[in-house]
């Protein structure tokens, strides 16, 4: 039998204080992301700003410098350039467009066409949205999260106790506020793509939760003397190769997407790499905290 | 044997055909299969979102206000000639949301409102104020979206678009989806024009006509309105037409005062097709009227000569001849500078009909064909490597057990493809991430009965108890964990669009079906193991 970890007894519930910090920080700084978003000074994608966003290719590598020239030069005004130098691909956005949609696109690809004929321009992508759609979005992408949040509240008080259900709940909005805080400082674009990994952290930070609370559960019937701290520690001690080999298959192909899944993909997979990290961390230092810090008597059912 | 051993062998058997039966139109597998085969079976399999196999996704919104509005001019214009006809001396016209029509005498009131009994009289003081009633009004914001729809679906048929998705949502707006498109600008422009074709009268008597600049460089329009908006006789309007320099290439827009009147519609229209100019060897469009159309066509030009007819498509004038004698028959030409390509689109637009109301794009995203194929590649490399990752740790973690949590993985990815091909479900890239993660997690259900397992095994118990206690005691913590998963991935579903749904799709099925391998599949291949007699170790 291959065992990663061995019997350990760490006193996990010991060290709360200092999670209670680190978590504290992390939420913070989403919480911040969060509201910089809000007011839209956050890298919005164009989905969830409105604008337009174009992916051109090149035959041959291309200097970022020039492009930038000749779009000013065209008169182009407000855009943000970025490349994917190993593809010989950039892509340009243009915010927040109040005139009508349509006319950048066909602008932008007229002046790459004249001024880099040689390196065969090619259209990859276009996506224009609408300033309506726009703020629809963002309205629907916070009903998601609250929707999804309040689903898994339900589910867990349902099959657990209501403390239970706020300690997930609370886990979960720290995962997700954890890994958004990170793409803000990391001035990562947010867009629909890296909201569903969102939204899927959510879903899959709980796996571990449940696993660690299932645990507890169970040891409160066998260890009716006990603290709260010893039945949450032991549990948490018992269950922690499982919650540490299921995170890490999913780090596995999580990493293989990153690495070879391609640039559409490459955001979605860093948050879901972020996101396991960050959830079996959380299982363990803020979901069981959370419960205790709702009431110390586990055996009566609040 | 296991009571219930060999159904469950039977069972997993059955849905791995299916599954694979419905998977195999997406293999070249497919082709060689023999032609009752082809005929019979499932053949459609999993879709190519837009994504991934290139296209334009396009939203509109249809402008139901304009609707009203352009009913109510219709009906004003329309009045006009009913009332002649009827010989009776009125007059209607359009002003705002009224149709005003003088004299206010019991007469006219009557033929009025016997052609149109939707209007509602508001006045009668001086003039007759009439305004659509509300309930009409609410049902040709209604009928436009639908028209629109049938409108677009009628462009869209005509400019030859293989598999186009058309569809409403919401109440006002409109989904287009065209895979594979080649030139999607066009599209666009063909679907999005509102192809409102008026013939026009030039006003060239008014003093305002001769004062108006020969040409403007766009964007200059509003100042021009500001500087004439107070000299325009009341019945007239400026309008513009483009005009482009064949050496330079400039584009300037030159001012024409016209008469509001709309004297004759594209809605009379019965043909409207390419030909080309033999002196100058350009394309233009002529178009056939119906009987009704040729007889006001004939009537203008014959009551108009030597004057010019303007041809106008959406508030642009498209071309202004002098008439030089009646026209019968119901001929007529678009001309203006036409490219061989937007002669034909127009022509589409004219023999499709006009939009009842102007759409506004509220969407587009055009994905080209190497983006989708790079992003399907990139996709499948990543999907094997991470498998095969996933795989080889589980047979170095947990042995002879890791063997079978790998094979539930096979059948979790082999039934998560036919499930998906049943369901003729769009894969997309944002998919494509989700049946990684799915193969990712499949494995999960599985590395928590195997730890149960362990500690069944460290607590003394033989292996065939041990590998009962593991599935008893770690279904539950499974279940939940998987159903904290599925909420998720259905809030994903319910908001999602397009890609987005796509991978909640995939992600939800992932999760249901590794149940289903995690505590069937497995558990059978261990109840097989144990089945003959007591094995000594568990290999876990």
């Amino acid at each position: 039998m291959i065992e990663l970890i061995k019997n350990t007894k760490i006193d996990f519930m010991g060290k709360r204080v200092y999670a209670f910090i680190i978590s504290g920080l992390l939420s913070t700084l989403g919480i911040f992301a969060a509201v910089q978003i809000g007011l839209g000074n956050a890298n919005l994608g164009v989905d969830f700003a409105g604008g337009t966003a174009i992916q051109i290719k090149f035959s041959k590598p291309i200097n970022l410098h020039e492009v930038r020239v000749a779009l000013e030069e065209g008169g182009l005004k407000d855009f943000d350039l970025q490349d994917l130098p190993t593809e010989n691909k950039i892509l340009i956005r243009v915010k927040k467009t109040e005139e009508k949609l349509g006319g950048f696109s066909e602008r932008i690809t007229q002046l790459l066409s004249q001024k880099f004929s040689d390196k065969q321009p090619l259209i990859d992508s276009t996506t224009e949205i609408g300033p309506k759609v726009g703020s629809r979005l963002r309205q629907d992408a916070l009903w998601a999260v609250l929707m999804a949040t309040l689903g898994i509240l339900i589910y867990i008080a349902w099959r657990f106790q209501i403390r239970f259900g706020i300690g997930a709940t609370i886990a979960t909005f720290h995962d997700v506020l954890a890994v958004l805080g990170i793409f803000y400082l990391l001035n990562k674009e947010i867009n629909l793509i890296v909201l569903s990994a969102l939204l899927t952290i959510a879903g899959y930070s709980l796996t571990d939760t449940v696993v660690v609370f299932d645990r507890i559960r169970e040891n409160i019937k066998k260890l009716l003397k006990e603290p709260i701290e010893t039945v949450i520690n032991r549990s948490i001690n018992e269950v922690l190769s499982r919650t540490i080999i299921t995170s890490l298959t999913v780090f596995i192909v999580s990493v293989a997407l990153f690495v070879f899944g391609g640039e559409v993909i490459h955001d979605f997979a860093l948050a879901m790499i972020l996101g396991v990290i960050v959830g079996t961390y959380s299982s363990v230092f803020v979901a069981s905290p959370v419960v205790i810090l709702l009431g110390r008597n586990l055996k009566r059912r609040p | 044997m296991k009571k219930g051993v060999l159904w469950r062998i039977i069972l997993i058997a059955v849905t791995v055909i299916v599954a694979l039966v419905f998977f195999l139109p997406n293999t070249p597998l497919f082709q060689a299969m023999p032609e009752w085969w082809k005929k019979t079976m499932p053949s459609k399999g999993i879709v190519l979102g837009l994504d991934l196999q290139g296209g334009l996704h396009l939203v509109f919104e249809v402008e139901g206000d304009k609707a009203v509005d352009i009913a109510t001019e219709r009906i004003a214009t329309s009045l006009s000639g009913i009332l002649d006809r009827k010989k009776i001396k009125a007059d209607a016209k359009k002003e705002g949301p009224f149709v005003i029509v003088t004299p206010a005498t019991m007469d006219v009131r009557k033929a009025v409102e016997d052609t149109y009994p939707a209007l509602t009289l508001i006045d009668a003081t001086g003039a007759l104020k009439y305004r659509l009633s509300a309930k009409e009004m609410e049902r040709i914001k209604a009928t436009a979206t639908d028209q629109v729809l049938e409108i677009i679906r009628n462009r869209i048929d005509q400019f030859g678009v293989s598999e186009p998705i058309i569809h409403r949502q919401a109440e006002n707006e409109i989904v287009v989806q065209l895979p594979g498109i080649k030139d999607p600008r066009r599209a666009v422009e063909i679907i999005g024009k509102t192809a409102i074709l008026e013939f026009k009268l030039v006003d060239d008597e008014s003093r305002v006509a001769a004062e108006l600049p020969p040409s403007i460089l766009p964007g200059e329009e509003t100042q021009l309105f500001e500087r004439f908006k107070d000299k325009i006789p009341d019945n007239d309007e400026i309008l513009f037409q483009r005009m482009v320099n064949k050496e330079t290439g400039v584009v300037t827009k030159r001012p024409i005062l016209l008469k509001k009147e709309t004297l004759l519609s594209g809605d009379l229209l019965t043909e409207a097709k390419v030909s080309i100019d033999q002196r100058f060897n350009e394309p233009y469009v002529s178009i056939t009227f119906n009987s009704t159309g040729a007889k006001i066509f004939e009537d203008i030009t014959g009551q108009n000569v030597k004057k010019r007819l303007a041809i106008i498509l959406d508030g642009n004038v498209y071309s202004a001849p002098v008439i030089q004698e009646r026209i019968g028959g119901g001929n007529a030409q678009i001309t203006g500078n036409f490219s061989l390509e937007e002669a034909k689109d127009l022509a589409i637009v004219l023999r499709a009909g006009a939009l009842p109301a102007p759409v506004k794009t509220l969407q587009n995203v055009t994905v080209g064909p190497s983006l989708g194929r790079d992003s399907i590649e990139a996709g499948k490399l990543a999907g094997l490597i991470g498998t095969l990752l996933v795989v080889v740790f589980m047979i170095f973690y947990y042995r002879l057990s890791g063997v079978i949590a790998d094979f539930a993985l096979l059948l979790n990815i082999i039934l998560l493809m036919g499930a998906m091909a049943a369901l003729n479900a769009t894969l997309t890239m944002p998919g494509i991430a989700g049946i990684i993660l799915a193969i990712g997690m499949a494995v999960d259900s599985n590395v928590l009965m195997f730890e149960r397992m362990r500690e069944e095994v460290r607590a003394g118990k033989t292996p065939k108890a041990a590998v009962e206690g593991g599935y008893k005691k770690a279904f539950w913590t499974i279940f939940d964990s998987h159903v904290t998963t599925l909420i998720t991935a259905a809030v994903l579903f319910q908001f999602g669009t397009g890609p987005i749904k796509g991978f909640a799709v995939t992600l939800s099925l992932g999760v249901a079906i590794n149940l289903f391998t995690a505590l069937i599949g497995t558990k059978t291949v261990f109840d097989i193991m144990h089945a003959k007699k007591e094995v000594a170790r568990l290999s876990i």
